[in-house]
């Protein structure tokens, strides 16, 4: 199987690209109870402009927001064994993944791109809890190591957004094996002298946790992930004791030792971009919201359509907003 | 003997032959050895059976068997000059991995494992075979010691999992797992695994990413518990028995997923029935094994590690 990624067609992705969302849409802050416009939510990058809750956003909500001008090229992931063990439990496997790719217009729980941030070459990858809870399988195992082969390829750092219930159980061992095969993918990127950024968002569990999401060169969390190997259920089922208040979330975390940084979501980009220009001994970067790359490198084209790369951005220039 | 749930009928049948002698015993001028070996034969054709054609769930329950002999056992059984080296150096030493140096028919290697205990005293010392934290970060100072000095790591996997715990949480233990399989891959010396019993999830990937993995005949290998992933998918823990068959955790299934290298034959009626014999078995494979490996490069030993589970998962269960 040919692991370098062929090209899939560039796309420019707005906010609302992907999902048409009604018009008069509100949504309830899960933590504060705020009724929010979704438009003003999205604009937000669904963080509650009242309170700062993180509610999920999906990998192209996040890469649209993340690359310049909203411009980015998916990389192709090769496509596993589908339903290896024949597996069946109340439902079949393959029942759920037609769901889940039907509710998200994705193919599995990982998306991989290539573009600038802050004028800053990159290749990135995003876990999608909304596909039946980004769990790692196989495809998840893929695209971390076609993201990695891409990163070493194009001598580009990986930035990886992880957000996983763990390890995807209808795949059984083959899901377990993963662990392995994104921890050799990690290497990849060490050997080549590659930064490897993780950004944990709520939640990353078990599996997950405990290989790729762990082994980032910097370990920056969304505030309020949930962060743990064993869920906060099993160990009190475990340990019969309460847990301490805020146990396993990012800033519990932060406080003991295991993460470098707890960042908002609407400064990660700046930061990010910071952080891989100093490891990449480039200059200091260029503040504020850029258009797409003017000279695309080679390889990727960018090839602004019908939406014109003005409106992502301008949409992206309100989401930014601090 | 502890027999299990579905030995019962092979309980009884043995209970009765050893009654009858007894009986003999006792009355010296009753001749109860003829039907007492008949009832022999009988029990042994039963286990064999039984034993031929064990479900999913049954191995789960023949791979827990207190009297299957543990990482303690094999140590014991097959090294000679088993040095324990204890601690991770940073925090506490962790009773449920064992792990040290000792000689395998003479060539010096690195043994670790989990080691779950043989009775309520020391199963609560060992943790079940739960490690923690500090259990995977002294695997990682014990095979950083071993390829340091060219010397080959053994690991003998018996875990039910990594423990879930609120210090172990704390302490990092997604982050000690993830670095203790890096470290596996990392290895410039020959690495051979052994699931002697439970292959429990992550707590077993870590100490598993060998270039050779073999699993006994009645062990398993899992990505979650039977029970645990009954509790989730099924909603009922009950469904232990449905969710052991679809996770095809066995050591036959994962031979044909291409998984595992080897499978070690028991001895009929389990490893428990005749440990001698098991551990002979395993010891058997791993010198071979060792000879195969032993003073290859560096290099071709991780590139062999890398490609092997680089290519795992390319194919499904025959059909
Ligand atoms: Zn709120």
């Amino acid at each position: 199987m040919n692991w370098i990624s062929n090209y899939v067609r560039p796309k420019i992705n707005s906010l609302f690209s992907r999902r048409e969302v009604p018009e008069n849409l509100w949504t309830k802050c899960d933590n504060c109870g705020q009724m929010l416009f979704h438009r003003e939510l999205a604009a937000n990058l669904n963080v509650c402009p009242n309170c700062g809750f993180h509610m999920p956003i999906s990998p192209a909500d996040r890469f649209a927001a993340l690359f310049d001008g909203g411009v980015y090229t998916e990389v192709a992931v090769p496509d596993p064994v589908q339903d290896p063990l024949k597996f069946r439990d109340s439902k079949r496997y393959t029942d759920r993944l037609r769901e889940a790719r039907a509710k998200t217009g994705e193919k599995d729980a990982m998306l991989v791109a290539e573009g600038e941030m802050g004028r800053t070459p990159i290749v990135a990858a995003a876990q999608d809890f909304s596909f039946m809870a980004g769990s790692m399988g196989m495809y998840v195992g893929n695209a971390i190591i076609a993201a990695a082969e891409r990163a070493v390829k194009l001598k580009r750092p990986l930035v990886l957004f992880s957000a996983a219930g763990g390890a995807r159980m209808q795949e059984g061992i083959l899901s377990l094996m993963q662990m392995p095969r994104t921890t050799i993918a990690v290497q990849m990127l060490k050997e080549a002298g590659l930064p490897y950024v993780v950004v944990l968002t709520n939640p990353t569990t078990g599996g997950v946790t405990a290989s790729y999401a762990m082994l980032g060169d910097v370990q920056i969390a969304e505030p309020g992930a949930l962060i743990c190997f064993a869920g906060p259920r099993v160990i009190e089922q475990t340990i019969r004791e309460k847990l301490p208040e805020g146990f396993q979330r990012a800033e519990y975390l932060l406080d003991h030792g295991m993460l470098d940084r707890v960042t908002s979501r609407l400064e990660l980009k700046d930061e990010l971009v910071t952080i891989l220009r100093m490891l990449l001994r480039l200059s200091p970067q260029v503040r504020g919201d850029l258009p797409p790359p003017e000279a695309p490198d080679a390889g990727t084209e960018a090839a602004p359509g019908g939406k014109s790369a003005a409106k992502p951005a301008a949409k992206k220039a309100a989401g930014q907003k601090k | 003997m502890n027999y299990l749930e579905f030995e019962k009928p092979l309980a009884e049948i043995e209970g009765k032959a050893s009654e009858l002698r007894a009986m003999g015993r006792a009355n010296p001028e009753m001749d109860v050895e003829k039907e007492a070996a008949a009832l022999d034969r009988k029990a042994s054709e039963m286990l064999a059976q039984i034993y031929g054609d064990l479900s999913a769930w049954r191995k789960c329950q023949v791979a827990r068997h207190p009297d299957r002999p543990h990482c303690r056992d094999y140590i014991e059984a097959l090294f000679t000059d088993f040095t324990p080296l204890a601690g991770d150096r940073n925090f506490a030493e962790d009773h449920a991995v064992m792990g040290g140096l000792a000689r395998l028919e003479g060539r010096a290697v690195m043994v670790i494992g989990q080691e779950k205990g043989h009775d309520t005293k020391s199963r609560i010392e060992r943790n079940f075979g739960m490690a923690r934290p500090e259990g995977y970060r002294k695997a990682i100072r014990l095979m950083d010691l071993a390829d340091r000095f060219g010397l080959p790591v053994v690991t003998l996997v018996d875990t039910p999992g990594a423990y879930p715990g609120k210090g172990a949480e704390e302490r990092g233990q997604s982050e000690a797992i993830a670095r203790a399989t890096e470290k596996c891959l990392a290895l410039g010396v020959p690495m051979l695994s052994v699931i002697i019993g439970e292959g429990g999830s992550g707590g077993a990937v870590a100490f598993a990413t060998a270039n050779r993995v073999a699993m006994l005949e009645h062990s398993i290998y899992s990505v979650i518990s039977p029970e645990g992933c009954a509790s989730i998918l099924w909603k009922d823990a009950d469904k232990m028995r449905e969710a052991a068959e679809a996770l095809h955790l066995t050591a036959q299934d994962l031979s044909g997923l291409g998984v595992i290298d080897r499978v070690v034959k028991e001895p009929v009626g389990g490893a428990h029935r005749d440990r001698a014999a098991a551990m002979a078995a395993v010891g058997a494979l791993l010198a071979g094994w060792l000879k195969d490996l032993d003073g290859k490069a560096a290099k071709a030993l991780r590139q062999d590690r890398r490609q092997k589970f680089l290519a795992m998962g390319s194919q499904g269960l025959a059909a």
